[in-house]
């Protein structure tokens, strides 16, 4: 192992085994990094889609999807540019109940997440499905700040972050595998962080 | 969020480069001048990862942007700002020396990338003039006759980053303290500033905080004419 000259580090992170391989703890900090002007968002006109392999496309307006069955999500978040937040805690409705409306079809593989600005991020269906995704409106009991992906945005905290799409308006479920905003450049198409999956290739 | 991506270099693996200079910008920014042994033409506005390992294997990595312009071959300018409670950035300014190897990756981005297109407006807060200084350098020794304007918002005269390399294309605002003289006084970045130097078409490119950087997207769009697609944002976070 070659080592850095003079190079002590200063152990952030607490218990061991808590952060995936070259994250680091940021503490109370939540770095905003989105590559894109954080858009004005009317409530009144959003709605949450699931389609594409699906057998029944659905549509819930902001009024609708807060009467689904709440779920929440508590645990850790990575962003690829190596920060970790701890302990964060989210409130919506799991991906799961939205597929369950919308009943995939078989040859449903992939998804694509779609913002409102145009992002898209693709995942393995796998990934969204079994208690792992969710569409979220609350961070810490609070609305979620616009900053932050609210008033609603995805989250997949298995996944690095750039896979949890802010200001989402879709779902769509794919037969093959659509590389989104950051996947095609230069960035991991899947993005485990316990397998440092960051860039192509990793 | 639709500009063609286009393809991009590979990132390379891990690998040590050398640091052959180290050039003080300002108080708290140094450019360190490394050696690539594996090196590929990055793209200007791209940035390169450094990991420090400890003795135990501990390690932390951190994103630098790239201020040298792909023709300057074989080697990487990574501009840093040094941040009080930072872990990797103090140790780049106060233990890294000439001659230290230094463990890296890159080049990588592929959002904050300009491939040629103009005019060219670039807008830097701080330290966020490193990538589009890589924009600026390259444009001059490729593409001069593409028209280009940088806006750079700095706190005081101090604070200026390649102050000796600015030319007329160059607009300095200064937020806190403004060298005597000057007609602007201190203010924060405004509308007036933007739609001075809004090109009628033409990319942007934005870098500094998040802050600085969504102000001044959003004067540009709502101000200075600009739709959202021509405009490309990089934000600094946290990268101590």
């Amino acid at each position: 192992m070659r080592v850095s000259r003079g190079f002590a580090g200063r152990r952030r992170g607490g218990e061991p085994g808590r952060l995936p391989p070259g994250q680091y703890d940021v503490g109370a900090d939540w770095p905003v990094l989105t590559a894109e002007l954080t858009p004005r968002i009317d409530l009144d006109r959003w709605t949450m889609r699931v389609d594409g392999l699906v057998e029944q496309p659905q549509s819930w307006t902001w009024g609708q999807v807060r009467t689904l069955a709440a779920s929440h999500f508590d645990g850790d978040i990575h962003c690829v540019t190596t920060w970790s937040k701890l302990d964060t805690s989210f409130a919506g409705v799991s991906v799961d109940t939205l597929l369950a409306a919308a009943r995939p079809r078989p040859e449903a593989t992939y998804v694509v997440a779609t913002s409102v600005t145009g992002y898209t991020t693709n995942l393995p269906l796998d990934d969204v499905v079994a208690g792992k995704a969710w569409i979220v409106w609350e961070y810490e009991g609070r609305p979620l700040p616009i900053e932050h992906g609210g008033p609603v945005r995805m989250i997949v905290p298995h996944l690095y972050f750039w896979k949890s799409a802010k200001w989402i308006e879709s779902i769509t479920l794919l037969d093959h595998d659509e590389p989104g905003f950051w996947e095609v450049r230069g960035y991991h198409d899947r993005g485990d962080p316990w397998r440092e999956q960051r860039y192509a290739g990793d | 969020m639709t500009e063609p991506a286009g393809p991009l270099p590979p990132v390379s693996p891990w690998q040590w480069g050398r640091v052959e200079q180290i050039r003080v910008e300002n108080p708290h920014v140094k450019t360190l001048r490394v050696t690539v042994p594996d090196w590929v033409p990055q793209l200007p506005g791209q940035h390169y990862v450094v990991r420090l390992t400890a003795d135990d294997g501990y390690t932390a990595s951190r994103s630098y942007s790239v201020g040298s312009p792909p023709e300057d071959a074989g080697v990487v300018e990574l501009t840093v700002d040094r941040l009080p409670n930072g872990e990797v950035s103090p140790y780049l300014h106060d233990e890294l020396r000439v001659g230290d190897e230094l463990e890296l990756r890159g080049p990588v981005g592929g959002h904050f990338v300009w491939r040629g297109d103009g005019p060219l407006l670039l807008v830097a807060g701080g330290s966020g003039v490193v990538p589009v200084m890589a924009m600026l350098r390259h444009r001059r020794l490729v593409e001069p006759d593409v028209p280009a304007r940088l806006l750079y918002s700095v706190r005081s005269p101090t604070e200026l980053i390649y102050g000796g390399e600015l030319g007329d294309e160059t607009t300095v605002i200064f937020t806190r303290q403004a060298p005597a003289g000057q007609r602007r006084p201190a203010a924060r970045i405004g509308p007036a500033d933007l739609g001075a130097v809004a090109f009628d078409s033409g990319p942007a490119y934005l870098c500094g905080s998040s802050g600085f950087v969504e102000t001044a997207a959003r004067l540009l769009v709502d101000a200075g004419g600009y739709e959202p697609g021509r405009v490309r944002l990089e934000r600094y976070g946290p990268t101590g």
